[in-house]
């Protein structure tokens, strides 16, 4: 074999694979650890076998000396623990000329899938070598190799093993040896990249998007939840039950989501800032009732999180295509607000952003969250504090001649809330007047129509409605997990002095056309990314803005993760265009 | 949260009565249960403001607003979900939940189960009259098998849904049975289904004059039920599988502890959440 010299690089993609309980997320996530402790950024996502326990898995990580929010174009090593079922994941891990193949010799030879790619094989005989250590395992040794191979510091590996077998004794003393034996494997397999030197420190996160959409659910005021399980929108739940509870709250697990959306509709009148999470099936079964919240305006939160659908889809995988009926699900006419994050540390502020919308507008809120985020764990930069908070306008008591829904010059009437003496009242999904009496009057319905569309476009979204960067006269529009693989092909474009503005829309609904006018001024190409079948956004934008210049769509559905160099191709072509 | 702070003179029935005309034909059976409902909160010396009334889709569904109390008058079936969630919220309000036997028994059928099985401190009131009033006639599940209908001509030809076992079943912790024609009984045992701890579900039969004219005939059909209420589901079981549907009175009351959260009772503050995310 060719002695290759290690590079340096700003980023490392790695990927480690086998069967289940071979152990590669436990593997994988002390990677990611040990690339925080080092003082990286990395990002981290998962696949597995359609198996519930037991089938094949692949943990990819990415490590950088710069923040990420997107995986990139190919992996720089595969280890794969064994091969059963791995050629699964070719699609999902995909390799090149430059990149290393590193499989047990006892498991038999790699998959051709895998061999066509060009990558160079090196055989390391994981599960002998493991036998001989008492209490090794093969994981561990995976762990040590990837870690030396890319230049993570061997002490910083063995403190993530101490750490997470706190127990010690022989099981730390194994694990330890093992992962020693992978460092020392590591000097006879050559062409892995290195990390670059770590960045300087800051305050930084290890986090979920789930998690940190249920973080922000909190800071912004959520203390009721209702929900019911569904992939990949459990982890969010399943942090903030415990969560919830130490600040106070309360999560209960529903019968259904037609129950969970209706139970944080009756905890919101209540008064208390409420939320549920779901995906695409779930929320197909709670668009009836957002509409109550609409016309009984009760502030609700709905997480999102997109995976790949119709039907049931593929559960574990990121879409975004519930784009549609998120902004036109409701039957009737039924302006509600639609904002969906673009990175794992945004998936905090847009949820908070959120509720307090929601609060403040009297409104439900969905956030179209995506899995990729969801269920992606990063090392990102501590989010920044933000001062957003529900902040409901509540009726007095005994309030002279309350009227419920007045039509009120902004279009939000203050809410009496149960308990309040004077100001009683029935919220209802029937039309009704200022009062609250169902009212089948003409006058009426315009009336409230007018009101519930007058209070969305009366409030100011700020600079928060998106996030717009760069400059030129060609313009990319996107949303979501997109965002990150078309920042990263600009940066790469800009390399070759090709320039664009980027609109990364945090604010789907109410529309901002104004806001994105000025965003577009002089410029003569839009391009619009998006990650579905149909190009969802592209029509909505058609349909809602006047765009400058030549448009053109540029979408494909998932359940591969948006790549930079697609995004960079595309950029490439219409420069020269 | 608001709460009325100064004591205040116990209402009268009257006083939980708004001033909205009721949809219901004349002769409805909801009337009354209308006035049984105000009667049991001035019998339990409430407050208008500290009780909310949620309700589904249906003619007695329109309940929440012919009262001044709180009032959440949502969509088709889904009313225990929103009381579920109202009461979680809101531990110190008097939650009722109230609708018909469509909207409870087949839309709102799952929720009817586990709104049992859940056992949340609350009352849920069902005007069942054995069809569906609103939409002007059509079979419900407490409608026999072979009531022709223009919907489900010569029957439905399904066995009638018996709510009292299935709550039983499920682990509703109050099981009454009254009539809408006996104001007073009915508000007595409204009064003690609100007292009783856990989920009580009160089956008031509340005739349809309209769709279904021979229910004027269960006014000669209700009696007392012969015996005392049990607290054995067993004994329970036997009583409701084997009567009529026509004994009136609580027919169970058991003894489970009403559904609580974890909610801490010295919250932290959520900054301190962040250190499970820090490096």
């Amino acid at each position: 074999m060719p002695h290759v010299e290690s590079e340096q690089r700003a980023s490392v993609s790695v990927a480690i694979a086998g069967s289940g309980g071979a152990g590669v997320m436990t593997a994988g996530n002390m990677l990611l650890e040990a690339a925080a402790q080092a003082g990286y950024y990395a990002l981290m996502t998962r696949s597995s076998g359609p198996q519930i326990r037991g089938g094949e898995a692949a943990a990819m990580i990415r490590i950088a000396t710069h923040p990420i929010d997107g995986t990139d174009d190919r992996y720089d090593l595969l280890i794969a623990l064994d091969w059963m079922n791995i050629n699964r994941f070719a699609a999902e891990i995909p390799l090149g000329g430059d990149s290393v193949l590193v499989g047990d010799p006892d498991q038999g030879e790699p998959p051709e899938v895998f061999v066509r790619t060009g990558a160079r094989y090196t055989p390391v005989a994981f599960k002998a070598t493991a036998k001989k250590i008492a209490n090794g395992w093969p994981n561990m040794i995976a762990f040590g190799l990837v870690g030396a191979l890319i230049g993570l510091p061997e002490e910083t590996l063995a403190k993530v093993v101490q750490k997470s077998m706190k127990k010690g004794g022989d099981a730390l003393t194994g694990s330890l040896a093992a992962m020693r034996a992978g460092v020392e494997a590591a000097a006879a397999i050559a062409g892995v990249p290195r990390v670059g030197a770590a960045p300087p420190q800051t305050p930084r996160w290890l986090v979920t998007g789930n998690q940190a959409a249920g973080y922000g659910a909190i800071r912004g005021g959520v203390r009721f939840v209702a929900a019911y399980p569904i992939t990949p929108a459990t982890e969010l739940l399943e942090w903030m039950a415990p969560a919830l509870a130490k600040v106070g709250g309360a999560l209960v697990q529903a019968e259904d989501e037609l129950a969970s959306i209706n139970m944080i509709l009756g905890a919101s009148f209540g008064g208390v800032p409420a939320l549920t999470a779901t995906s695409g099936p779930g929320l197909s079964l709670m668009i009836e009732s957002i509409g109550l919240g609409i016309t009984a305006e009760v502030p609700i939160v709905v997480v999102d999180v997109m995976r790949v659908g119709p039907s049931t889809g593929i559960a574990t995988k990121s879409e975004q295509s519930d784009l549609n009926i998120a902004l036109h699900g409701m039957h009737g006419d039924a302006p509600h607000v639609v904002v969906a994050p673009n990175s794992v540390a945004d998936c905090l502020l847009t949820t908070q952003w959120a509720v307090h919308l929601a609060e403040t507008l009297q409104v439900p809120a969905i956030v179209l969250a995506d899995q990729f985020f969801g269920q992606a764990r990063a090392v990102v930069e501590r989010p920044a504090d933000v001062a957003f908070a529900g902040e409901r306008r509540t009726a007095p008591a005994g309030a002279e001649g309350y009227k419920r829904y007045a039509l009120t010059e902004s279009g939000v009437s203050p809410m009496a809330i149960p308990g309040t003496p004077g100001v009683t009242y029935t919220a209802d999904g029937l039309e009704h007047n200022e009062r609250g009496t169902p009212s089948s009057q003409a006058a009426d319905h315009v009336a409230q129509l007018d009101k519930r569309a007058r209070k969305l476009e009366s409030l100011d979204y700020d600079g928060h409605w998106a996030d717009v960067e760069g400059e030129g006269n060609m313009a990319v529009i996107t949303f979501g997990s997109c965002t990150g693989p078309v920042r990263e092909a600009f940066a790469r474009a800009a390399a070759d002095g090709v320039r664009a503005r980027l609109v990364s829309l945090r604010l789907l609904a109410p529309a901002q056309p104004a806001r994105l006018a000025a965003a577009l001024e002089g410029v003569k190409r839009v391009l619009v990314v998006e990650q579905n079948h149909t190009g969802q956004l592209y029509r909505y934008l058609r349909s809602e803005y006047d765009l400058p210049g030549a448009v053109t769509s540029f979408r494909r559905p998932g359940p591969l993760p948006m790549r930079p160099d697609e995004i960079h191709r595309q950029l490439i072509e219409w420069s020269r265009a | 949260m608001t709460t009325s702070a100064q004591p205040q003179a116990a209402p009268t029935p009257q006083a939980f009565k708004s001033d909205y005309k009721p949809v219901w034909c004349p002769g409805c059976g909801d009337y009354s249960v209308l006035s049984s409902v105000t009667k049991a909160f001035a019998l339990l010396e409430l407050q208008p403001e500290n009780i909310a009334i949620v309700s589904g889709i249906g003619c007695s569904s329109r309940i929440p607003a012919y009262t001044t109390c709180y009032g959440f008058h949502g969509v088709h079936g889904r009313a225990l979900a929103a009381a579920t969630g109202l009461k979680l919220a809101r531990p110190e309000l008097t939650v009722v939940a109230a609708g018909g036997d469509g909207d409870g028994y087949s839309i709102g059928g799952n929720h009817f189960l586990h709104a049992c099985r859940r056992n949340v401190d609350m009352t849920y009131v069902v005007m069942d009259n054995h069809v569906y009033g609103m939409t002007k006639g059509q079979p419900s599940p407490t409608t026999e098998p072979d009531w022709d209908s223009k919907l489900s001509p010569g029957g439905t030809g399904m066995r009638a849904f018996n709510p009292l076992v299935i709550a039983l079943a499920a682990g509703a912790n109050f099981i009454a049975r009254t009539f809408a024609g006996d104001p007073n009984t009915t508000a007595a045992l409204i009064a003690e289904a609100i007292s009783a701890p856990g989920f009580s579900f009160v089956e008031v039969l509340s005739p349809c004059v309209t769709f279904r004219p021979e229910q004027r005939e269960w006014k000669q059909m209700v009696r007392p039920a012969p015996v005392q209420w049990t607290d054995d589901p067993a004994r329970a079981a036997r009583r409701l599988m084997t009567d009529d549907g026509m004994n009136i009175g609580v027919l169970y009351k058991g003894s489970r502890a009403a559904y609580r959260t974890h909610a801490a009772k010295t919250p932290k503050r959520p900054a301190e959440l962040e250190e499970e995310f820090r490096i």
